[in-house]
């Protein structure tokens, strides 16, 4: 039947959809980063460079080939795992970035845990009780997390926690891990930070989406049917309001992708964001490129999944 | 005598704008409702009607509050109690029948989930014996497959049957008093029949009292036993049913009960030309549809083969109910949805499908009014510069000459001058929709498509723009084509009338005996569904159910 | 029909109220707030007691004094002159990032939305994957490949938020296009530069400039977030964000000169969102 076939036919042009803009965003990293600047062979050379040693590490790094067939050799190298070679320490790229990448996973993880509940619970709450105390407290304080830079928030978290209650340490890496405690101590200060700056999003978004359901005619006749407020919030508007707010948390997840580049950066912590910041100052253009891909295939899974959660959830497309 | 059943006292509900001005939209009302009795609210829009029923439930949207008086609900007073002691009166004591079943139904919930729920909020029986009585009620309600209709998604059943389903979800607690607000406005004539029936034979076996709150006279007169009349949320007058149809005292009454039978049209004398026979408007063969094409024809095939033609100075009306095609039809014609194939004549000259190849000249003779004047008006642009507008494109006017045509126009419709220096949103209903008519004038058409002008306006404001299109034809000597889905109002405005059904022309009547000349099974269907002004009609109306089963969207 | 003439000339009485819209305190606060950071980013050289770029004190990371309101930085110079001045980069870039943004975004939203085809299903497409880039992540690669400097930090902000400005033009315009008064005009044969800014414009205009002010916070989040990271406003300049960098260190010591400049910035994105948040409904009115 048709309609059955309805929502996997647009959940798989969705995925479809994804895969072209992965393929335009590649397209986009790899021309930004190995077009625009003046010369590589120059760059790694340095200024003092013959023109015939230039010429000789062009020839040699491939560089005289047409820009589209070095795009696709990238991209095949990419798919294949070979992320190629760091300009200033030599090392394999994939080398370099796997080490990281755990640390960065392991810190969006954890972070996921602690804020998604807090949030959910934070936005539901505001908008049953909306207009309530409480719903203008949680609504002044998301508005204000998301109004400033998300290096404000670390150094507030730096101030009170570490500064001024002196419970945990400002820097997270070079402590040791050894016990759990301390490894608890270690992932505080940026999992806090990211934590708020995620949640924010995900309050406001999320109180939105209920409040608009709540909004709607069913919900006003269930109240007319005598049902008291928490049954018109939780059994009527929640579950119409649970795709959006599934999209609501994987919109705001993506939120961790600029999140944390600069909580790495502020607290020195050894993940993949980190390591980009520092190959941007030493224009590490192979190490930029393979760790911006990483940033751009899981922003964009978030927002896949946000869509698809969006189409299946619609009940008029369920089955 | 007993007690009655609802007793409503100076009751005064006020209202908080949008610009934080308060305003009084129950100005005391008093009435009271007997055990058993159905008492309809009838007026027009802001008479306060849905106010007053909704407060019986204890219940005021979103900026309104009770400020006085009191409202008693068998032993129980409503205005005295808690928010919480109000929720167990709820669905018990009163319930509601909402004005859109499809808004109203939770779209993610079974429907038996959402009939049944009452019983399980204030914990009336247990889950199999709801079960069982709801059942029993879709039977009552003549559903069809009442075993399991309940297991069914609110977006899987029709309309009609949706609406029903409502009233089930409303008497499963065997409440005393239920209300009805406006739960046929949204259906086809041909579907509301039914409608009316499973609530009437529903009410009087349970013999519950009813609030019926309405617009439309002829439909209150089938189910109510007394009217009382609102206006500016003050009662106008109160009355039995027979009485306010018959003998009605106040002149507002009156005004309803004429606006309601409109005087029959009279055509226009024609000068006789008998050098230039030409029709206004010729259609031959005319199909449109949308979606993608294939193979030049769309997806989705709406209009099939319609021809048709319209004398100068005559009105043709269109009727049918919702997606006969009625309206696509007028698109087609206007070139706003270019037809696929066939042709359309204006003056003997055939007209390019589409707008880009229309020359002005094809497009100034003939303009489209549209049914909701709140869209149809740009509401960033004054009254002055929408009608300057198609003067300055059509025929290059500037400065003095087109201010004083703007005025003249204006005045054409009976509106002050003044309001051209008017927003849009500053206009009433009718305003709007005169300024939209004097919007295509500007443009010295010969020829007005007029796509459900007055069905969103109130009777006795539809009434008056009938009358100003009938002025108008005399003045300027134009030609109407009139789609409605309301037989009265072609009536009192056509001369011949096409019937449309699922895309085609089914039959083509004159106006003024269409109810005696119809012979088409879906003609005669449709024109003996229209509700009468007579108490009696639904009661002694009978239709051969083959043809219902046949034609109604039920 | 005549009542209804009659009621119509008395209503004619009550006076037009015009285009007066009223905002609440918290509003106005926040266009107060706003409109000083613009006076500052303007005459913000002229007012700075000291000059912004020399070491006037011999102390570093200075307390808060009768000479020096905010402290000196890392080097001594004074904080209140350099944030008078930073002002001038901070506002100055993001608004002219957030106008770019918006005019391009906003005319090819509506043109799109009245084209329709072929046009607004590449151009949506288009924009949609560049929208997959996270925009602090597509600063960081511009920076990386093409240096840093005001033109590129203009242009950079412009490109993120050029495709976000697109598609919710684009979206208010596709509801308007509908309308049918867009349908009259059409069909009494307007071409479409009349559609566009006649009939669809005057009504995207109160929703566009409320998403125009949204985006102008995040364009001053990720410019400051840039910064931050020592690839915004390069020195001896230095916005607001690169004078949290300048004197992170001072965090330690509570030193104000990290905590004013962060200051600055949280009161005027707090502001512009204060401001766009109590703005009537009747502008506010977004379909997002």
């Amino acid at each position: 039947m048709p309609q059955s076939l309805t929502p996997w036919f647009l959940v798989i042009q969705r995925l479809g959809i994804a895969l072209l803009t992965l393929v335009i965003v590649s397209f986009a990293v790899f021309f930004a980063t190995e077009l625009l600047p003046g010369d590589v062979a120059e760059i790694l050379l340095g200024q003092a460079a013959t023109p015939e040693a230039v010429a000789g590490l062009r020839e040699a790094m491939g560089l005289n080939e047409p820009a589209l067939s070095r795009f696709v050799g990238w991209l095949v190298g990419l798919l294949g795992g070979d992320l190629g070679t760091s300009y200033v320490n030599k090392m394999e790229v994939v080398e370099l970035i796997s080490g990281r990448l755990g640390n960065s996973l392991k810190l969006a993880g954890v972070t996921t845990l602690v804020s998604v509940p807090i949030a959910l619970a934070l936005g539901i709450g505001a908008a049953m009780w909306r207009g309530s105390l409480f719903d203008r407290i949680v609504s002044v304080l998301t508005i204000s997390v998301i109004s400033v830079p998300e290096f404000m928030v670390a150094t507030l978290a730096v101030l009170i926690f570490a500064v001024w209650l002196g419970w945990l340490p400002a820097l997270s890496y070079g402590a040791d891990v050894s016990s759990l405690s301390a490894m608890l101590k270690a992932y505080a200060m940026p999992v806090i930070t990211l934590s708020f700056v995620v949640s924010a999003q995900m309050i406001r978004m999320t109180r939105a989406a209920v409040i608009e359901t709540i909004n709607t005619p069913y919900v006003e006749m269930a109240l007319l049917k005598g049902a008291s407020r928490k049954r018109m919030v939780l059994g009527h508007a929640l579950p119409n309001a649970l795709g959006p707010i599934a999209n609501a948390v994987a919109l705001s997840l993506s939120y961790l992708v600029g999140g944390v580049i600069i909580v790495e950066t502020i607290f020195n912590y050894p993940g993949v964001a980190k390591l980009m910041v520092d190959a941007v100052s030493t224009r590490d253009l192979p190490l930029i490129q393979s760790c911006a891909m990483i940033f751009c295939v899981s922003y964009l899974s978030l927002i896949t999944l946000a869509d698809m959660i969006a189409i299946l959830s619609n009940p008029r497309l369920r089955r | 005598m007993t007690n009655p059943l609802v007793s409503v006292r100076d009751l005064r509900i006020g209202a908080t704008t949008d610009a934080g001005r308060k305003v009084e939209i129950i100005k005391g009302v008093s009435f009271d409702i007997e055990p058993g009795e159905i008492v309809a609210l009838i007026g027009e829009s802001g008479s306060g009607k849905t106010t007053i029923a909704l407060s019986l439930m204890g219940h005021t949207r979103t900026g309104c509050r009770i400020d006085g008086g009191n409202i008693r609900l068998g032993t129980s007073e409503i205005t005295a109690m808690s928010e919480r002691a109000r929720a167990s009166v709820r669905g018990t004591e009163v319930s509601y029948v909402p004005q859109s079943a499809a808004a109203a139904f939770n779209p993610s919930k079974r429907i038996m989930e959402q009939v049944i729920e009452i019983a399980a909020i204030h914990e009336l029986m247990p889950r199999a014996e709801a079960e069982k009585k709801a059942v029993e009620l879709f039977r009552a309600l003549a559903l069809p497959d009442a075993e399991h209709i309940g297991q069914r998604y609110p977006h899987q059943v029709s309309g009609g049957q949706l609406q029903r389903l409502s009233a089930a979800m409303a008497l499963i607690g065997d409440p005393k008093l239920v209300i009805f607000d406006e739960p046929t406005t949204a259906l086809d004539v041909t579907t509301q029949i039914e409608v009316l029936r499973a609530f009437k034979s529903v009410m009087q076996k349970g013999g519950m009292a009813g609030v019926y709150v309405s617009h439309d006279l002829a439909v209150v007169a089938q189910i109510a036993d007394r009217i009382i009349v609102l206006r500016g949320g003050e009662i106008q007058e109160v009355g039995s049913a027979e009485q306010i149809l018959r003998a009605p005292q106040h002149p507002y009454t009156k005004q309803l009960l004429a606006a309601f039978e409109p005087v029959p049209h009279q055509p226009v004398d024609q000068p006789v030309q008998a050098a230039k026979p030409t029709p206004v408007l010729e259609v031959f063969d005319l199909c449109a549809g949308y979606g993608p094409m294939r193979d030049g024809v769309p997806l989705a095939k709406i209009l099939k083969n319609v021809n048709f033609k319209l004398e100068r100075g005559r009105n043709l009306g269109v009727i049918g109910e919702s997606g006969s095609g009625k309206s696509t039809l007028a698109r087609a014609i206007a070139g706003i949805l270019p037809a696929y194939r066939g042709a359309v004549m204006v003056d003997g000259k055939e007209l390019k499908p589409d707008l880009q190849n229309r020359s002005k000249d094809d497009l100034q003779r003939m303009q489209m009014v549209f049914q909701l004047a709140d869209t149809a008006l740009n509401p960033a642009h004054s009254i002055g510069s929408i009608l300057a507008r198609p003067l300055t494109f059509y025929e290059g006017l500037r400065g003095k000459a087109r201010e004083a045509r703007v005025i003249e126009l204006l005045d054409m419709v009976h509106l002050p001058a003044a309001l051209r220096h008017r927003l849009p949103g500053e206009l009433s209903g009718g305003q709007k929709q005169r300024v939209n008519l004097a919007r295509a004038l500007a443009a010295s058409p010969e020829l007005i498509l007029c796509d459900e002008i007055t069905s969103a306006l109130d009777t006795v404001v539809a009434a008056a723009i009938l009358e100003l299109l009938k002025e108008l034809q005399r003045e300027l000597g134009l030609s109407y084509m009139f789609i409605s889905h309301d037989l009265s109002t072609v009536e009192a405005i056509c001369d011949d009338v096409l019937v449309m059904y699922k895309g085609e022309v089914v039959e083509a009547l004159p106006a003024a005996r269409m109810s005696s000349e119809a012979t088409h099974p879906y003609s005669r269907l449709l024109i003996s569904s229209v509700p009468q002004l007579d108490t009696g009609w639904l009661s002694g109306l009978e239709q051969d159910p083959e043809l219902v089963a046949q034609f109604a969207n039920r | 029909m005549m009542a209804e003439v009659t009621t119509t000339t008395a209503k004619d009485t009550p006076k037009r109220k015009g285009p007066g819209y009223r905002f609440n305190w918290v509003g106005k606060i926040g266009l107060a707030i706003i409109l000083f950071w613009a006076v500052v980013a303007v005459v913000g050289p002229w007012l700075a007691p000291h000059p912004p770029g020399e070491i006037v004190d011999w102390d570093y990371f200075g307390p808060v004094t009768k000479d020096f309101w905010m402290g000196t930085d890392y080097l001594g110079r004074d904080i209140f002159s350099r944030i008078l001045m930073g002002a001038r980069y901070t506002v100055g870039i993001a608004l002219a990032a957030v106008t770019l943004a918006c005019t391009l975004g906003v005319i090819l939203g509506m043109v799109a939305a009245v084209a329709g085809g072929w046009f607004d299903m590449i151009l949506s497409r288009l924009l949609d994957a560049f929208n997959g880039i996270p925009s602090l992540l597509f600063g960081l690669v511009v920076v990386a490949a093409v240096g840093s400097s005001i033109p590129v930090l203009v242009l950079t902000l412009a490109a993120i938020y050029m495709p976000g400005a697109y598609r919710f033009a684009r979206a208010l315009a596709v509801n308007v296009n509908t309308m049918d008064f867009v349908t009259v005009a059409r069909a009494r044969g307007e071409g479409t530069p009349y559609l566009i800014l006649r009939e669809i414009f005057p009504n995207i205009l109160g929703p566009v400039l409320a998403d125009l002010g949204l985006r102008f916070v995040f364009i001053v989040l990720v410019l400051s977030g840039l910064s931050f990271l020592g690839l915004g406003v390069q020195p001896p300049n230095a916005d607001w964000g690169a004078l949290v960098r300048e004197n992170i260190e001072g965090l330690s010591l509570g030193a104000p000169a990290v905590i004013f400049p962060s200051v600055a910035i949280a009161s005027l994105t707090i502001s512009v969102n204060m401001f766009i948040d109590n703005l009537p409904t009747k502008i506010r009115d977004r379909s997002e």
